[in-house]
């Protein structure tokens, strides 16, 4: 019989540092992880390679632990087990939240951290089968000439929307990345750039190894707008930390993801002071939101709508943590 | 490339070579001839094609075969035993959890991997639990409604 994928080699490493010799064995090899996003796409012709890199035998990469130092989740942990820890429970709200709203049980019980944060980003004319995209001249993302969200632009717009980043980008999440010249430590934010067809920094054979949070009081949430109620990719999504300052000033640290090719920390707002009207605040907090996202026409679903929700979910999301 | 993976399919173990791009929904279908492992939208998007590896449903038509080895699969035809339908498949007939039948064998291996879990589920951790699973029939009341008979007719 026929298979549905083309050949490619498959490697088994058991450890980070057999991964990364298996990714420098060939220019187009391809980490999977739990392959629930990069099986759809190379089903969708969208991936070309010879050998695939399967992490799943990499035993490091699966610690969660908690201590005194905060929060250690491999980069090979299910979202499933993020989501069912207690410690994340018990003190990262945001973070089980977001665990929660990907996809459906199915795919988290193998879907990995890992693999949400370098997901691809996504496009109404980039999510399709081969001889649907063919029929559109492809696109600038892969193989065309022009964008046809931007056809004036000379950038991909793709959105990212994977659940969990922002979630762990209030808590100031660093993460390890393990490489051919070592390994190296940045804060999340810096593992992206705002272009669709190019959103990681990782260099060649790089492999995100681990997600380090200090340990946080910080009240949290997660909040996200999708057209069906379960298994569906963020339209729009928040994460915000709460924490409470002196007397009871509260300050409020805020990231989005669906909006633009990258998820985005926020700058500000301003703490919330004591003597403060909370609608004017809340207010001009769902204007800042709004200023600082860029969705574009790259769902079904208008961008500027997009822009609207996401703000009416901050506000609204930091509202609740205030009150509640 | 192709390797030998061993396989514990309904209770029956296999040694088969199976490429390495194979997925699982083909090699249970086209090499195990199970063709109660629906394929729906082939994406990952409808839980049609949901089979139980190691205990936890997973939509199989995105999951490498080979990537299997060593584990136990279970299929809608591994439920029925000596010819008495499993307390899912006939809480399902009885409460017309299916009308065309296509999302069913995914639905009652969704089911079947929460019931094991959680064996009194409300209807949250239900829904839940379907959350991977479309249909285009029932409206899910009946289906929801399925899997609570189950439940309380499972001893
Ligand atoms: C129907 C459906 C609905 C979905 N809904 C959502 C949703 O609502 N929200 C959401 O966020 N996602 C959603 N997803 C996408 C996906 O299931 C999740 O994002 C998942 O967490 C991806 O993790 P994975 O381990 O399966 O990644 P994989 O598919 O294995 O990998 C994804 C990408 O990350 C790379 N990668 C994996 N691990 C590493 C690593 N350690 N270091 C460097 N690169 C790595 C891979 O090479 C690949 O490019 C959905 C998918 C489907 C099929
Ligand atoms: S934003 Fe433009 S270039 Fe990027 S995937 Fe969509 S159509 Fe293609
Ligand atoms: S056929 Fe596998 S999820 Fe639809
Ligand atoms: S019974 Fe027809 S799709 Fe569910």
């Amino acid at each position: 019989m026929s298979n549905a994928l083309p050949d490619f080699d498959l490697l088994r490493p058991q450890s980070v540092e057999e991964a990364v010799a298996a990714l420098q064995t060939s220019p187009s090899a391809r980490l999977c992880a739990g392959g629930t996003d990069l099986i759809v796409n190379m089903r969708h012709g969208l991936v070309e390679l010879e050998t695939l890199v399967d992490l799943g035998a990499v035993v490091a990469m699966k610690r969660l632990e908690a201590d005194a130092a905060g929060l250690h989740i491999g980069a090979g942990v299910t979202l499933r087990d993020l989501a069912e820890s207690e410690a994340v429970s018990e003190s990262y709200t945001a973070i089980r939240q977001a665990a929660l709203a990907v996809a459906g049980p199915g795919h988290r019980a193998v879907a990995t951290v890992g693999g949400n944060l370098c997901l691809e980003t996504r496009c109404l004319y980039y999510n399709q089968s081969h001889w649907w995209r063919k029929a559109n001249d492809f696109c600038l993302k892969y193989r065309g000439e022009t964008c046809h969200v931007a056809p004036t632009g000379n950038r991909c717009r793709a959105a990212f929307c994977g659940d969990l980043a922002p979630a762990l980008m209030v808590f100031g999440a660093k993460i390890e990345i393990a490489g051919p010249n070592g390994i190296r430590r940045i804060a999340l934010p810096d593992l992206y750039r705002e272009d669709g067809a190019d959103h990681l920094t990782l260099a060649a054979c790089e492999i995100i190894t681990a997600i380090h949070i200090a340990p946080s009081k910080a009240k949290s949430g997660y909040a996200k707008v999708r057209i069906r109620g379960a298994i569906d990719f963020p339209l729009a999504g928040v994460a915000i930390a709460c924490e409470r300052g002196s007397p009871s000033a509260r300050s409020f640290r805020i990231a989005v993801t669906g909006t633009n090719s990258c998820p985005l920390l926020l700058d500000g707002p301003a703490p919330l002071a004591d003597g403060d009207d909370p609608d004017a605040y809340f207010g001009a907090l769902n204007k800042l939101v709004q200023k600082a996202v860029s969705p574009q026409r790259t769902t079904t679903t208008g961008a500027h709508y997009r822009r609207l929700a996401v703000a009416a979910l901050a506000a609204r999301l930091a509202k609740e943590l205030v009150d509640g | 490339m192709k390797r030998i993976v061993s396989l514990v399919v309904n209770g029956q173990q296999f040694e088969d070579a199976v490429d390495d791009n194979m997925l699982l929904i083909d090699y249970l279908r086209e090499i195990r001839r199970l063709t109660g492992v629906k394929r729906g939208c082939d994406g990952g998007e409808c839980g049609a094609c949901t089979v139980l590896v190691d205990g936890r449903a997973r939509p199989s038509c995105i999951t490498f075969a080979s990537l299997c080895d060593g584990s136990a699969i279970e299929t809608i035809e591994g439920q029925a035993r000596n010819g008495r339908l499993s307390p899912l498949q006939r809480a399902f007939h009885e409460n017309l959890g299916a009308q065309c039948g296509f999302c069913t064998p995914g639905m009652i291996m969704a089911a079947e991997a929460l019931l094991r879990r959680t064996p009194d589920p409300d209807d949250d951790a239900i829904r839940a639990a379907l959350g991977g699973n479309l249909c285009r029939c029932t409206g899910y009341v009946k289906i929801i409604g399925s899997v609570r008979a189950a439940a309380a007719a499972s001893p």
